[in-house]
């Protein structure tokens, strides 16, 4: 037999207690001085910030060090949560739930629960054979990908915590919602037909509920290579683009397609997400730049929502285990409220 | 000889996994017999709730993200 846990060499916690506030403090450091650091460095490449230039070059070396140090706050923080999160964890607390408080417990956890996209059915089975109700596994599996640390950390950085919490309040609302109407819908034997065969008794051993703290933040130092290291160069380009398009394209050249007076404008929007595949890393700054030339934060929210949350590869994956009518629904509810998100946003910003 | 099993739908955490497994085997001269279940059905038979999964001799060691190297070194160990 195998105790995979107890060769692991233990982790120690001093170099942590010594590392760690010497980089928050050098992170509230850096990040407090954004400004000044842009302002010297356009300076000494003999830029001014009233040529287009200038500004352009301005807007990348401010945003760039700003969204890449909140994307390594934020992401170290989720790798840390994540740990006591595990999905047989998070399956536990959900089994017997009614819905309503259900929902809305599903639809957070989604948010702090580690798991990879191509992980949906696995978890997706995993909860409904162990007894949490349909409309429960819904919530948890809308809420995953729509609120996304990236995405959150991106906002925060570039439109503010304002922004960044109608984003996490308004994903989390859909996501409950739209589990409530699927389960409300009773749809369970749309589910294929092995999958309902199935029943998982005891859950397999669960990974990660004993960590101790060093390997807790170990994890999140591991997060932060893994997403970090894979976004940044998306974020490179898409601030670079963005600073194109603040430094040179005209003001309100946006507004006559996507400003906030154009109604079928969010519709439109989501139609097109749905058969794109695209990372929120890259998108979010342009829509920054976008926005400063008229375009409507809304609906350019709801175009990103849609490419995570309607994606069509996602469709085929979960085609495994639901019949059609069921994806259909799915589909519906989800469009239907990432629609609204779009017109909220347009309305109060 | 250990059967081990990566199971995964084929996402590049399952085949880092896979590469992983392989490499630390060979680097501690353990011969395994590696095998790739892909299929969701079979998948489930071994009841894990996050992918990829790795199973020795029939048995779940491991499910959800990349394993560590030490802990698929320590798979490999001689027992004692």
């Amino acid at each position: 037999m195998m105790t995979p846990t107890a060769t692991h060499e233990p982790q120690r916690l001093a170099p942590w207690l010594a590392g760690l506030p010497l980089a928050a403090v050098l992170w509230v450091l850096l990040y407090a001085h954004l400004t000044e650091i842009a302002d010297l460095a356009i300076a000494a490449l003999g830029l001014s910030r009233a040529t287009h230039l200038g500004e352009a070059v301005h807007f990348f070396l401010y945003d760039t060090p700003k969204v890449l140090l909140l994307l390594t706050g934020i992401v170290f923080l989720m790798g840390v949560i994540q740990t006591f999160f595990a999905p047989e964890r998070t399956r536990a607390l959900l089994a017997g739930r009614r819905l309503g408080v259900g929902n809305a417990m599903a639809a957070s956890l989604g948010i702090v629960t580690p798991f990879c996209s191509c992980s949906a059915v696995p978890l997706f089975i995993g909860f409904v054979s162990a007894g949490v109700p349909l409309g429960v596994t819904f919530s948890f599996l809308i809420a995953a990908p729509m609120v996304n640390e990236v995405a959150l950390a991106l906002l925060l950085g570039l439109f503010g915590w304002k922004v960044a919490l109608l984003y996490l309040g308004l994903g989390l609302l859909v996501a409950i919602v739209a589990g409530l109407v699927i389960g409300e819908l009773k749809m369970e034997r749309h589910l294929e037909d092995w999958v309902r065969a199935i029943h998982l008794g005891e859950a397999t051993a669960a990974s990660g509920s004993d960590q101790r703290w060093p390997e807790r933040l170990h994890a999140g130092l591991k997060h932060v290579r893994e997403i970090v290291g894979r976004v940044w160069p998306y974020v490179l380009i898409g601030i670079g683009l963005g600073a194109l398009i603040h430094g040179y394209v005209p003001e309100d050249f946006m507004a006559a397609f996507m400003g906030r007076d154009v109604w079928w404008a969010v519709p439109t929007a989501v139609v097109l997400g749905v058969p794109m595949y695209t990372n929120a890393a890259g998108i979010i700054p342009i829509v920054e730049a976008l926005i400063g030339k008229g375009a409507a934060l809304g609906t350019t929210l709801a175009f990103m929502m849609s490419v995570i949350a309607l994606s069509a590869p996602e469709m085929l994956i979960l085609r495994k285990v639901l019949k059609w009518p069921l994806i259909a629904t799915f589909v519906a509810v989800v469009a239907t409220g990432i629609l609204l998100v779009g017109y909220v946003f347009n309305l109060v910003l | 000889m250990k059967h081990v099993k990566i199971l995964g739908t084929g996402c590049r955490n399952c085949q880092t996994t896979l590469k992983l497994v392989e490499e630390v085997a060979r680097a501690q001269g353990v011969e395994i017999e590696l095998e790739k279940v892909d299929q969701i059905q079979d998948i489930m038979q071994y009841r894990l709730m996050a992918t990829p999964g790795v199973v020795i001799d029939e048995e779940v060691v491991h499910s959800g993200g990349v394993p560590d190297r030490k802990k698929i070194e320590g798979w490999f160990a001689p027992s004692a």
